[in-house]
C-alpha cells in the first residue's frame, strides 16, 4: 500500500438509519501520521463516522478510501481492517480468554504467527501499556482502565497503521481516564494516525492537530484546536463547548 | 415423591385388597420375573434417548446457524423447519415415518424399512431438534454484538470468531437448557412404546396384559421414569453450577 496519498479519504459520504439521516455528506481526508478529535452531542454520528472506516458499519452512497484502497468486497474490507485498529467505549475484551489470549488471539488465528512470537509481541504491548502483570488474569478480575488498556494493547498487536477510538473513556470511573488518555497520548506522540472521538477536551488541546464538530450528521466545524477552542465560527460549536467546558 | 411413595407401599400392604403387589414381588420367583422384564427396559428408553438427543443437537446447530443469518433468504428455510416441526405433535409424526415414510422413499426409488428403533430415533429427533435450534439461537444472540465487532477488528473471519469468540461463550448458556431438554427426550421416548419398541412403557404394557395387575406395574413405571429422570436433573444442577461459577469468574 502507498504511504503517498492520505490515510483516509472520504468524499460525499451518506448513511441513513432506515428515515434517519445519520450522516450527511460527510467530506473528510486525514493524512498519515494525523492526529483527529471529533466532537460533537450524542447522536451526531461521529460513532458512526469511524465505526464506516473500517466497514463495522455500511455507507449508503459516497467512497471511503483507506490508504487508497477503497472498500468494495470482503477482500478489500478485510485488507483495510488489517490496517486499521479499533477500541470500543465498552471494551468488548472477550471474557473467557486470559488478558495474553486476548492479545495473541488475532496475531495466531488471522496473522498465522507462532504461539510463542504472538506471546513475545504481547508482552512487549502489555509492558507498554504498563500491565505486563495482568497477563494472566481474566477481563473481569481487571479495573475498567486497565482493561481499556489491555484493549488498546489488543489493537496494537496487529500492528495497525490507523487506530480508532470510540468514546475510550466514556464508561470509565473518572480517576481511570488519566491511564487511558496518557496511553493514547503516548501512541499519538509516537505518530500513529488516529480519529478519536472524546469529549476530553483537555486530551484535544494536547494531542489533536485537528478538531471536528459534528452535529445532525455532518461535520459542521474544523480546525486546529487553539483556533478551534478560542475562536469557533459557529454558533452551534459554541453552544456545545460552552456546555462541555463550563459546568 | 418419596412420601407419595411410603403411602403407596402402605397402602399395598394394608387389608384392603385393592392393591396387589405380589405381581412384582422380589421374593417370588414370578414377581422377580417381572421385575427384570420390565427393568430390561431401561437399556432401550437410554440408547434410543442418547442417540435421538445426539441427533437433534446436531440438526438443531446446523437449523441454528442459517438461521442468523442477515440474509433473509438464508434465513427463511431455517424459520420455516422450526415453525413447521413445531407445529407437528409427537405422535401422529411418529406414525407418519413408521408408517409412511417408508413409502415415500420407495416412490423415490429408495428401499429401506424403517424398524421401531429408528423410527423413534428420528422422530424424536426431528421434532426435539426445533427446540434446541431455538436454544442454540438465544444462547448465541445473548452474546453482546460488541464481540463479533472486536474480533472482526482483529481480522477474525465469520467461522474464526465463531469458533474462538462466540461459541466457547455462548456453550455456557446453552448446555442447561440442552441438558434439560434431554430430560424430555427421555420421557417422550415412553411414545416409541406404540410403534412397538420395547422399552420402559412398552414391557409394562406387555406386562400388564398377561398380569392383569395395571396398578403396580405402571406405579413402578413412572418410578422407573423418574429415577431416570432424577438422575438426569442431578446432572443438570451441577452443570449449571459449573456453568454459573465459570460465568462470574
Amino acid at each position: 500500500m502507498s504511504q503517498s496519498g492520505p490515510a483516509i479519504e472520504i468524499s460525499a459520504l451518506n448513511k441513513w438509519f432506515g428515515d434517519y439521516h445519520a450522516l450527511r455528506d460527510i467530506d473528510l481526508q486525514v493524512e498519515h501520521g494525523e492526529r483527529i478529535v471529533v466532537c460533537g452531542p450524542s447522536g451526531s454520528g461521529k460513532s458512526t463516522l469511524i465505526r464506516c472506516v473500517n466497514s463495522l458499519e455500511t455507507h449508503d452512497s459516497g467512497t471511503i478510501r483507506v490508504d487508497g484502497l477503497e472498500m468494495r468486497d470482503a477482500a478489500s474490507v478485510a485488507k483495510v481492517r488489517a490496517e486499521v485498529g479499533m477500541v470500543f467505549q465498552q471494551f468488548n475484551l472477550f471474557p473467557h480468554l486470559t488478558i495474553l489470549q486476548n492479545l495473541t488471539l488475532g496475531p495466531t488465528k488471522a496473522r498465522g504467527l507462532s504461539q510463542k512470537e504472538a506471546e513475545r509481541k504481547a508482552m512487549a504491548y502489555l509492558e507498554r501499556v504498563q500491565i505486563p502483570d495482568q497477563a494472566h488474569k481474566r477481563p473481569k478480575e481487571l479495573s475498567g482502565g486497565q482493561q481499556q488498556r489491555v484493549a488498546i494493547a489488543r489493537s496494537l498487536c496487529m500492528e495497525p497503521k490507523i487506530m480508532l477510538f470510540d468514546e475510550p473513556t466514556s464508561a470509565l470511573d473518572p480517576e481511570m481516564i488519566a491511564e487511558v488518555l496518557d496511553v493514547i497520548l503516548d501512541l499519538a506522540n509516537d505518530g500513529m494516525t488516529m480519529i478519536v472521538v472524546t469529549h476530553e477536551m483537555g486530551f484535544a488541546r494536547k494531542a489533536a492537530d485537528r478538531m471536528i464538530f459534528m452535529d445532525h450528521g455532518a461535520i459542521v466545524e474544523t480546525g486546529t484546536p487553539d483556533v478551534f477552542f478560542d475562536a469557533p465560527k459557529s454558533e452551534r460549536c459554541r453552544t456545545f463547548l460552552s456546555q462541555i467546558l463550563h459546568h | 415423591m418419596i412420601l407419595i411413595a411410603a403411602c403407596l407401599v402402605l397402602a399395598g400392604c394394608g387389608s384392603t385388597g385393592n392393591w396387589g403387589w405380589y405381581v412384582i414381588n422380589p421374593s417370588t420367583e414370578q414377581g422377580m420375573n417381572n421385575i427384570r422384564f420390565l427393568l430390561n427396559g431401561f437399556g432401550a428408553t437410554i440408547l434410543l434417548s442418547v442417540i435421538a438427543a445426539a441427533l437433534s443437537m446436531t440438526i438443531g446447530l446446523v437449523v441454528a446457524l442459517p438461521g442468523m443469518s442477515s440474509n433473509r433468504w438464508v434465513r427463511m428455510p431455517s424459520r420455516i423447519y422450526i415453525e413447521f416441526v413445531r407445529a407437528i405433535p409427537l405422535l401422529p409424526m411418529l406414525f407418519w415415518v413408521f408408517y409412511g415414510l417408508p413409502v415415500v422413499l420407495k416412490s423415490m426409488g429408495i428401499s429401506v424399512s424403517i424398524d421401531a428403533f429408528w423410527g423413534a430415533i428420528i422422530t424424536l429427533a426431528i421434532s426435539d431438534s426445533a427446540f434446541t435450534a431455538e436454544i442454540y439461537r438465544s444462547g448465541i444472540q445473548s452474546i453482546a454484538k460488541g464481540q463479533h465487532e472486536a474480533a472482526k477488528t482483529i481480522g477474525l473471519n465469520y467461522r474464526q470468531t465463531m469458533r474462538y469468540v462466540i461459541l466457547p461463550q455462548a456453550i455456557r448458556r446453552i448446555l442447561p437448557p440442552l441438558a434439560n431438554q434431554f430430560i424430555y427426550i427421555v420421557k417422550m421416548s415412553a411414545f416409541a412404546s406404540v410403534i412397538g419398541m420395547q422399552e420402559l412403557t412398552r414391557r409394562a404394557n406387555e406386562l400388564v396384559v398377561t398380569e392383569y395387575r395395571p396398578l403396580e406395574i405402571y406405579t413402578l413405571l413412572i418410578f422407573e421414569y423418574l429415577v431416570l429422570v432424577l438422575i438426569i436433573s442431578f446432572f443438570v444442577r451441577w452443570l449449571e453450577r459449573k456453568m454459573g461459577a465459570d460465568e462470574s469468574k
